[in-house]
């Protein structure tokens, strides 16, 4: 790529030394002139021009500067005698203007001109400012140089609000600094994770846990639309509005949303550029003479934002002037936080991939949180929370590419154990600690109790949890009962009931009980908390935990979109061609001219192909499109109906007959009440779907008896069976009580419905539950004083939250990013292609 | 430079983490950009090798999609199907830079069922 260096040329042989002018004063450009200097003191003549007043300092210290924990004098890298000793010549505060290639001269904004025989380009890079209204106002400012700082000390002096626009490292450190200094400090961040580059969703959860709890304000997801001015005060700043419409006061607002490689003087001296400066394995760009390192330069199609790739680009640059070359070969880079006292630590690739095997541990109790990437028996990457003690011997494994598969079943606990030789299996070392260890830190128990219960006849997890205890609270050391099970009876462990899914080792039980008990209310708490082992759980677990936390905490829990599956997604059932098909709700199966003209409008506006009556008494039309969903609901909704839920895990239809109004042989009004209860059930998430049923006779029209709740009218009152089901397993329901009034069948509907929320598995229908738990237990359960009271209580004041027609929501604009395509490719020739 | 190669489909901001959305191709297969949440993305044709289902529908979990239709699990970053099923849909280049998402250009054009 580079023609052969040719630095005699030019220069009379012998003592005149080479001219090496550095644009840059900077980590990176006096790192790269030590570095010369170490090889080859006598080589070059040194001028470094720096566009800051004063010597080179550590950036990276900025932060502890910020917090009060350093003071510019400690962060001083270089102080006025080193550039003396090493008879450097020093331009600060003059910032270099352009390059002159063609004479080998830049020039300097003072008029300066200095010629050079090596140019050395260490710019760094620029703040990234978002493009927004108000961005140039008095008090907004960057995190970059000591005058920032300064900036942001002054501010901090008056107290008040600050907002720090960017959750990534730098506005973290920023808040944190901004805070201990007494402000009122809100981030808003953009990505829904913090430090989204460094961090997975669950390291993310548990800082910004952390960072609230410090009293700091985080939003995320929030979109800043514009920064506004106070009234009146020209030029001054109050506040940041978000795109949502909402506002936060500020007296000052830092926007550290990244950075960009500051390439405007190599771009205009007409170098190769793309993001970076375009350079070598020697740091040399497409100019022979001239030079860059630093976050400026783009090597091998990266550009760093961290510190330690520069070592190495410097070294590597020193080698080649120096006529030694080694080459740079790209860096591994790793993160650290540096908020005291929150331990945080991420290396290299956490993105997982194919062959990519994640090893999660996590310690409620301590809150930590580990995760090491393997490939291929190496270390890929490594995310450390709460505990980073290891974070380097990780990093170490990583960058050397080290075999790790004699210590892969350690790994995850760190150096100590893992390289202990025999310790390297867990089993074993479990096996080496002594009998008064302690296993299980929530009920006490030691190892010695525990392989005790074991011998006495507890042959699997779930006997020694009741037989004594052990693991039976927050389950953290359920691996190491599970080894203890393994060595006390030599691999004839019984397998305990069945979990969840693989990422966890809890049941649907256990995980339902604790979510309540230990008030869970977020799914990457419940994550953390419970020790699921995979960072974001899979397509089992994740809509599971969505119901039973939806479940758990009525009005409170934001339903997550994306761990539903696409029918309650979408609110409409998909097709085996993609397309949906949409039933309105019909209130007890009946309907009005009002309905159907909506419906035959629908059909033909949107040319359906189909239209079909469907056994829930309703109608069914199919093909339609995601993107035209909206719309046809618009539709609907304007005569008056609303989403039928026939996709969900939820109540689906009421079915009647016609009863005691039109039968000869109707005993009670089952068409009335079929709506009644169709009222007031409708809109309930269930664990599964839920069908009901009223017949006005014991002959059962309706097939009341094959529902999940199936209400027979009977001349002395109503009939109320539970669990039946019509589908694969034909199932007749189970007599659960007999009632006299309306009223009475209302409130027992919503008392089971309740229970069967609460108590059920996820994707259990009613039949199986009942099948699994018995049918006397859920008699005894609502027999039990007050209960039905209390489960219909709460079913009713969960359901205020829930009777709210999502297509409604959905035909006004809300989430519309479900049912829009991105854009549309029309594949034209390439020069004129656009996306549309 | 990029504009030749590769097609400027928007900003990232657009695709929420652990979604996908879609992208029709006149004449051609519809492609499903994906956004995990671990922040990376991916394009893949939106459709499975079992019986076509729009991937672009399924819960996204790691860096694998479960097809709305019949829960196979299909790997993001190769298009293969995993466990014991066996499959494979083609995946278009992407890449992402100063937020905005790009996909390779001829992928999208060519890589259809005939590739060009």
């Amino acid at each position: 790529m580079n023609a052969p260096m040719n630095f005699e040329e030019g220069t009379p042989a012998g003592h005149v030394r080479e001219r090496l002018v550095v644009i840059g004063n900077g980590m990176a450009g006096c790192r790269a002139v030590e570095e010369i200097l170490a090889r080859d003191p006598g080589r070059f003549d040194v001028t470094i021009f720096g566009a800051e007043p004063r010597v080179n300092y550590n950036r990276i210290m900025l932060s502890p500067v910020l917090a009060g924990e350093k003071t510019f004098d400690e962060i001083v890298i270089n102080t006025r005698e080193w550039y003396d000793d090493n008879g450097i010549t020093l331009v600060s505060g003059d910032k270099v203007d352009s390059i002159d290639r063609e004479h080998k001269r830049v020039v300097a904004a003072s008029g300066r001109i200095e010629p050079y025989d090596k140019l050395l380009i260490a710019t760094g890079s620029d703040p990234f400012i978002i493009p927004v209204p108000g961005k140039d106002l008095d008090g907004v400012v960057t995190f970059r140089d000591l005058d920032d700082v300064d900036k942001m000390l002054a501010a901090a002096g008056k107290g008040g609000n600050a907002v720090v626009i960017g959750g990534g490292l730098l506005g973290l450190e920023a808040a944190h600094g901004l805070n201990l200094r007494g402000m009122n400090v809100s981030v808003i961040h953009l990505m829904p994770t913090l430090m989204e580059r460094q961090l997975d969703e669950a390291a993310g959860w548990l800082l910004k846990t952390e960072l609230e709890r410090r009293g700091q304000t985080i939003l995320t997801g929030a979109n800043t639309k514009e920064i506004v001015g106070k009234d009146g005060k020209d030029g001054k700043v109050a506040g940041v509005r978000l795109e949502d419409g909402s506002e936060i006061p500020a007296d000052i607002v830092v926007m550290a949303v990244g950075i960009r490689p500051a390439t405007g003087l190599a771009r205009e001296a007409g170098l190769e550029v793309e993001r970076g400066i375009m350079v070598d394995d020697h740091m040399v760009t497409s100019d022979p003479s001239v030079l860059a390192v630093g976050e400026c330069v783009q090597h091998r199609g990266l550009c760093y934002g961290l510190v330690a790739p520069l070592w190495d680009m410097c070294r590597a640059l020193a080698d080649h002037v120096t006529e030694n070359p080694t080459g740079y070969e790209g860096s591994v880079t790793s993160t650290k936080l540096k908020v005291s006292g929150i331990d945080l630590f991420s290396a290299g690739d956490f993105s997982g991939g194919e062959g990519c095997e994640d090893i999660v541990m996590r310690d409620a109790s301590r809150g930590v949180y580990k995760r090491v990437i393997v490939k291929e028996n190496k270390v890929l990457g490594a995310v450390l929370y709460g505990d980073t003690a290891d974070g380097s011997w990780y990093f170490d494994l990583m960058k050397k590419g080290e075999d790790v598969s004699d210590i892969r079943e350690a790994l995850i606990f760190g150096q100590a154990f893992a390289s202990g030789g025999a310790l390297a299996d867990p089993n074993a070392a479990v096996a080496a600690l002594s009998d008064d260890a302690e296993i299980c830190g929530c009920n006490g128990v030691s190892k010695g109790k525990i392989v005790a219960c074991i011998e006495g006849g507890a042959h699997s997890l779930d006997a020694v949890r009741s037989g004594c205890k052990a693991s039976a609270s927050c389950g953290s050391c359920t691996n190491l009962v599970e080894s203890l099970l393994s060595l006390t009876l030599g691999g004839e462990v019984e397998s305990g009931p069945k979990t969840l899914c693989k990422c966890t080792s809890f049941t649907h039980e256990d995980v339902r009980r604790l979510i309540v008990e230990k008030g869970l209310r977020e799914m990457p708490q419940v994550m953390q908390e419970l020790h699921w082992t995979t960072p974001d759980g899979c397509a089992s677990c994740r809509p599971a935990l969505n119901y039973y936390l939806l479940c758990a905490w009525p009005g409170e829990y934001v339903d997550d979109q994306k761990s539903r599956f696409v029918n309650e997604r979408l609110h409409a059932n998909i097709q085996k061609d993609g397309t949906y098909s949409v039933v309105p709700r019909m209130w007890g199966g009946l309907t009005n001219p009002r309905e159907l003209r909506a419906i035959a409008d629908v059909v033909e506006k949107y040319d359906a192909p189909m239209v079909k009556v469907t056994g829930g008494q309703r109608l069914d039309i199919f093909g339609i499109r995601k993107e035209d969903l909206p719309a046809v609901w618009a539709d609907l909704n304007a005569a008056g109906m609303v989403s039928g839920h026939a996709y969900g895990k939820s109540l689906r239809t009421v079915k009647t007959c016609v009863g005691s109004e039109w039968c000869r042989f109707g005993t009670q009004d089952s068409t009335g009440l079929g709506v009644k209860i169709e009222r007031m059930t409708w809109g309930s998430w269930m664990p599964h779907k839920f069908k009901i049923a009223v017949s006005g006779c014991p002959r059962n029209c309706a097939e009341a008896t094959i529902k999940d709740f199936g209400v027979v009218c009977v001349d002395s009152g109503y009939e109320l069976h539970i669990a039946g089901n019509g589908g694969i397993k034909v199932r007749a329901t189970d007599l659960l009580c007999k009632v006299e009034t309306e009223e009475e069948a209302l409130e027992m509907c919503a008392a089971f419905i309740q229970f069967y929320r609460e108590d059920a598995w996820y994707l259990e229908r009613t039949a199986p539950w009942v099948e699994r738990v018995g049918l006397q237990y859920v008699k005894d359960k609502l027999a039990e004083e007050g209960a039905v009271e209390h489960y219909a209580a709460r079913f009713r004041y969960s359901q205020q939250f829930m009777q709210d027609d999502p297509w409604a929501k959905r035909a006004a604009g809300e989430d519309s990013k479900l049912h829009q395509h991105l854009a549309e490719v029309r594949p034209f020739p390439a020069s004129q292609m656009e996306n549309a | 430079m990029m504009i030749g190669n590769w097609l400027d489909i928007g900003p990232v901001t657009q695709i929420e983490p652990g979604t996908a959305r879609t992208l029709p191709v006149v004449g051609g297969e519809e492609i499903a950009v994906f956004h995990t949440m671990r922040n990376e993305f991916f394009a893949l044709r939106n459709k499975c090798p079992h019986k076509q289902g729009p991937l672009s529908q399924g819960i996204v979990h790691g860096d694998v999609v479960t097809c709305p239709l019949h829960n196979w699990n299909i790997s993001l970053r190769s298009g293969k199907a995993l466990g014991d099923d066996e499959g494979c849909v083609p995946t278009i280049p992407l890449k992402v830079d100063a937020g905005r998402i790009y996909l390779l250009r001829s992928a999208v054009i060519g890589a259809q069922d005939q590739a060009a």
